[in-house]
């Protein structure tokens, strides 16, 4: 029969919408204003899933974001989310979920195995029994990874878009219930401006779920009436579906809207999730209370409840857990509960109640519909495997510690329980707050701000609506006052509420007796974590708050602890002998609930959009031409062209080969270029770079090393003197804003007597290299300029035509051949690059990419600042002693080059490597040791930085950082890899044109 | 994300600025200074528990320079002032400094 245990009429539910969905394969109808879990419920569906560690059958035990145990894989196929909560889940027609952690199926389940040997799995099982030996964790691994976890990961790309929005107000107002509506109007009243958020649907929180009245409405009809109002408010914005996940420094929350996924997958339009990022002159958090279930013999069958949840059930959904219920109580919030579910139809046997003269208003109204009250009294025992059946009762002793007397049995298939409340302080200890312990509400309240933010409601422990509704105007007047608006009167609405609403007069139960021994009393249902374990903690010393944590997992996976933190706390303490707040708590960690990772990314993913990628001007000629992209920072830059039928290999050598014969050119737009002008642009150069500048002439170029100040390199490059007061220095292709930066700093922070000012201009030029004895040759053509050695030697630069396009050329190389570099403004550079190309076919032009540039530069022994260098290498170290001036004044890094530590003889040097093998190219980055036969601890005395294959050699060339490298010229080195030893001889690090002629020639 | 008040833009989001570390370092004179203090000069930094003043650069922005006094236990941020002047006098306890 559809729906039976759905109620006639009553709740939030629209009965003239049935909405069809899929559990574990089953087909079933709910309303429009279900939740899954709802919808289950009201289906008598009771089992949904299995426990983590011991495969339990459990079913749903809260109604919103506490819930441990209701943990459904949400869809299919690209769509499936793991580990979403039952009780959170919009109902919508054709929704399709399964549940969790249960194989072949959650009736009848092959884990459960686990349960019947528990006792040979305690907590810290996996720590004691798969430590040792290390070696065999990869053993065991996989079989413990695929006996555990919840979920299943989609294994197909998102489908779906998520956006992001950045967003300022005067007052955030986390929570739309009671509290948080009442702050919401006081505060969008004054004119503030105001964002309301809610997790649910709908607005009302509490009221949903209760038949309290205000000013003379129903609850939710209120709710929904300040709603209307605030809407009407122009600085008012209202987010529903919206959850506050978490609170970070200076008043910056982050939320996430959920903005389809109620929606049937065809009716979705736009983007699935919305993050907001929220900056907030005042919050006001009005985050509700969680409550604490008891911890108690088997009280993690499916039918055992929390009491709130089922009254939410009854009232708000019309929906019956079950047909005869008894409670199980240490507070009077479980009678309203009990009253709520007696008038919606579900008999209650019986209240236990471990006080032992319960009395009050509640109690009262409970008695008035005839349910009987055991007080002194506590559940021993759960029967039924997949369900409630049947509890056991049994009085309390007089120490409260054991039970005593003959037991009471019950027929029942729900029980509905109440440990009490723990204010939702999630947001609250985010923001640095300091938690107090409040005795008589046995919980942890706010107590010290730590931001900008007040607390309204069950968030500070005040449970009666009277009192939300006066915290919450009082505290959204004060957020608008304090936001610097006027508020006008703070008229508090009027309410009706059930007498003895918010009283608890509760007496702690933290452990409950059962006087059977093995019981499972579980406290943590997510994690399967039991009384026992904690006290298994404690005996093996994990008794403080963070070892006992994560020695028994309470309070881990997806739920946090949200119904088990403060029972595991106030167990241990009880262990321990000392007061709760002795034992303390654990840090409260962003996010409130599981935030997806595409919220996070919004549109920022992919390979276009989660990097910013750079292209140069001459990107698509590259891309048409075979060109094999790497990144360099985030440029694009071609790391070789391939010819069809091409290895990579091939065309390397192929490019490189032709640079030395004929000529090639490369894309060098990439390189930092930092235009430095101004009177005092030579001094600041001057003191930047280890060699000197002063002698520069307009015209000239000149390379330069740039340390840190403690004499380690940190970039290099080549700097043009473009007129008197005015120079273009180049930097490396990824240094480039540190460079700028580093210049910046010294000039604002320390140098502020130099007139010197600094632009980038990387992008503003595009560079093209052109190298080759065949360079002058294909150059001169295209320009007036005389490119003669005489007329234009070796490090000076020009400005004059290229292809009829306005532009600087510059005689410098970085390939140890003849060659030049012509700078023009980016938009030509396309045009150039094709110039060249046709003029240069009878010289078989070839262009080259990144690696055969490396070659080449290896081959002649030129560093790369970030390559052969790692932040702990001097000048010296580099064999380039011969840049750093004697002569000069201070400059960044000199004082630094003569400390004992840099002047040391024992340091790391850059030397060159030649294989035994010409054919063996070993892997950069392999390291060095003495000799192939050393004893263990094998002695690391250097590694490889560049390595190549040279054709130009006829063989593999390295480099590499040695220690006391320079005296060991000529000695053999050997290279440990994962499959052998490759043997290697020292050399000077320069493989090819030792003298440099063909780079003058 | 702290908000930051930069000089000459206002208010702006942390992630703006690039954090320069301790502040009103002095570089010694390179030809007196003794290895012991050149090496102070280098690496040795303040990591103080409560009211520290930094550079920071606005490197998304304006790209100056400014000096901030920061409480490194609650974020609270005391003073932006400028690069070339001193640390204003500000009471350690406010910051929680111990």
């Amino acid at each position: 029969m559809s729906q039976a245990f759905r109620n006639g009429d009553g709740g939030r539910i629209d009965r003239g919408k049935r909405v069809g969905f899929t559990f574990d394969g089953q087909t079933y109808e709910g309303y429009a204003g279900d939740t899954l879990a709802s919808a289950l419920l009201a289906n008598g569906v009771r089992l949904v899933g299995r426990s983590f560690k011991y495969h339990r059958p459990r079913g749903i035990v809260g109604s919103g974001a506490e819930e441990p145990n209701a943990l459904i894989q949400l869809g299919v196929g690209a769509h499936t989310e793991p580990n979403t909560r039952a009780t959170q889940i919009a109902l919508f027609e054709g929704l399709i979920a399964e549940s969790q952690n249960a194989w072949p199926g959650v009736g009848f389940d092959v884990g459960a195995i686990n349960n019947l040997v528990s006792k040979v799995i305690p907590s810290g099982f996996y720590y004691k029994t798969f430590m040792w030996p290390a070696a065999a964790w990869m053993f065991y691994e996989k079989f413990i990874r695929s006996a555990a976890g919840l979920g299943k990961a989609p294994t197909e790309p998102d489908p779906e878009t998520y956006e992001k929005r950045s967003v300022w107000c005067d007052v955030l107002v986390v929570g739309g219930g009671p509290a948080g509506l009442a702050a919401a109007r006081a505060a969008g009243a004054s004119g503030a401006r105001v964002i309301l958020a809610d997790e649910g649907s709908e607005f009302g929180g509490s009221l949903l779920s209760s038949r309290d009245r205000i000013e003379g409405r129903e609850g939710a009809d209120w709710a929904g009436d300040v709603i209307d109002d605030l809407a009407g408010m122009a600085e008012v914005r209202v987010l529903a579906r919206t959850t506050v996940a978490s609170y970070h420094d200076h008043n910056y929350l982050v939320a996430v809207e959920r903005l389809n996924d109620h929606l049937p997958l065809g009716e979705r339009q736009g983007p699935r999730q919305r993050l907001w990022k929220i900056r907030a002159r005042q919050v006001v958090l009005a985050t509700g209370a969680i409550e604490r279930p008891l911890v108690f013999a088997e009280n993690d069958r499916p039918g055992v409840m929390l009491a709130g949840a089922v009254r939410t059930y009854v009232n708000r959904y019309g929906a019956r857990p079950g047909n005869r219920a008894v409670v199980f109580t240490n507070n009077d919030s479980a009678y309203r509960a009990a009253v709520d579910a007696s008038d919606g139809g579900i008999a209650v046997a019986a209240i236990v109640d471990c006080r032992p003269n319960p009395e009050g208003a509640l109690i009262r109204l409970a008695r008035e519909r005839g349910i009987e009250i055991v007080s002194g009294s506590v559940i021993s025992g759960v029967r039924g495997a997949k369900q409630v059946s049947e509890v056991e009762v049994a009085a309390l002793n007089e120490a409260g510690d054991d039970v005593v007397g003959a037991r009471r049995s019950f027929d029942c298939d729900l029980v509905m329980m109440s440990g009490g409340w723990n204010p939702t302080v999630h947001l609250y200890s985010q923001s640095g707050g300091k938690l107090a312990w409040n005795a008589e509400l046995a919980t942890f309240v706010p107590a010290t701000a730590a931001q900008k933010s007040r607390e309204a409601g069950a968030v500070n422990g005040s449970f009666s609506l009277a009192d939300a509704l006066a915290e919450g105007t009082r505290a959204g007047a004060a957020a608008a006052r304090d936001a610097g608006f006027e508020v006008e009167g703070e008229e508090v609405p009027a309410c009706e509420a059930a007498p003895g609403d918010g009283v608890l007069a509760l007496m702690p139960l933290w452990d409950a007796p059962s006087g059977r021994k093995g019981a499972k009393r579980f406290l943590d249902f997510q994690n399967d974590v039991t009384a026992s374990d904690v006290a298994l903690a404690h005996r093996e010393n994990y008794s403080s708050v963070e070892h006992f944590k994560r020695y028994t997992t309470t309070g881990m996976g997806t739920d946090q602890g949200k119904t088990s933190n403060v029972n595991g706390l106030a167990i241990m303490a009880g262990l321990r002998g000392v007061d709760v707040p002795e034992v303390g708590h654990t840090t409260f960690r962003p996010f409130y609930t599981a935030v997806t990772v595409g919220a996070l990314a919004g549109i920022n993913s992919g390979p276009e959009l989660l990097d910013p990628v750079r292209k140069t001007p001459m990107h698509n000629w590259h891309e048409t031409h075979g060109a094999r992209f790497e990144d360099v920072g985030q440029w694009k830059r071609p790391y070789c062209y391939l010819r069809p039928g091409e290895t990579v290999k091939q065309a390397v050598d192929r490019e490189v080969l032709a640079a030395r014969t004929s000529v090639a050119i490369l894309d060098a737009s990439t390189l930092g270029k930092i235009d430095i002008q101004g009177p005092d642009a030579l001094e600041l150069i001057n003191r930047v770079y280890t060699n000197n500048f002063a002698t520069l002439k307009v015209g000239q170029c000149r390379y330069g090393l740039m340390l840190k100040d403690d004499g380690m390199v940190f970039d290099d490059g080549v700097t043009a003197r473009i007129g008197e007061n005015r120079y273009l220095m180049s930097t490396t292709t990824g240094g480039a804003p540190n460079v700028l930066n580093w210049l910046e700093e010294w000039l604002q922070c320390e140098w502020r007597d130099l007139q010197a000012y600094c632009t980038s201009v990387t992008t503003h030029w595009a560079a093209i290299a052109i190298a080759g004895p065949n360079s002058r040759r294909l150059l001169a053509e295209l320009t007036p300029v005389d490119l003669s050695n005489d007329a234009f030697p070796f490090m000076s630069w020009q400005d004059g035509e290229i292809a009829g396009i306005p532009g600087r050329i510059f005689r410098i190389s970085f390939s140890g051949e003849t060659g030049f570099e012509v700078q023009v403004p980016a938009s030509y550079a396309l045009a150039l690059w094709r110039a060249l190309m046709t003029a240069g076919e009878k010289y078989s032009i070839t262009p080259y990419g990144t690696e055969a540039m490396h070659v080449l530069r290896a081959e002649k022994g030129f560093i790369i600042a970030g390559q052969d260098t790692d932040g702990t290498t001097t000048p010296f170290d580099l064999g380039m002693g011969w840049i750093v001036s004697k002569k000069k004044g201070d400059f960044l890094g000199k004082r630094g080059l003569e400390r004992p530590d840099t002047l040391r003889d024992d340091r790391k040097q850059l030397v060159g490597l030649l294989t035994e093998d010409p054919n063996e190219v070993i892997p950069e980055g392999a390291h060095i040791s003495p000799s192939p036969h050393s004893a263990k601890p094998v002695p690391m005395e250097g590694w490889v930085t560049s390595s190549y294959y040279s054709p130009n050699c006829g063989r593999s060339i390295a480099m590499a950082l040695l220690r006391r490298g320079n005296e060991r010229i000529g000695e053999t080195v050997a290279l440990p890899l994962e499959d052998k030893v490759v043997r290697a001889k020292i050399t000077k690090p320069v493989f090819f044109d030792e003298e440099g002629e063909r780079l003058r020639g | 994300m702290l908000l930051i008040e930069c000089p000459h833009c206002g208010p702006r989001e942390q992630t703006e600025f690039t954090c320069g570390g301790e502040g009103h370092i002095v570089r010694p004179d390179p030809d007196t200074a003794t290895d012991a203090e050149w090496g102070h000069y280098l690496f040795m930094r303040k990591n103080p528990k409560g009211l520290h003043f930094e550079r920071w650069f606005h490197a998304h922005g304006c790209r100056q320079w400014f000096h901030a006094a920061r409480s490194t236990v609650t974020h609270e941020i005391f003073a932006i002032y400028g690069i070339d002047e001193p640390p204003p006098a500000i009471d350690p306890s406010k910051a929680g400094s111990q």
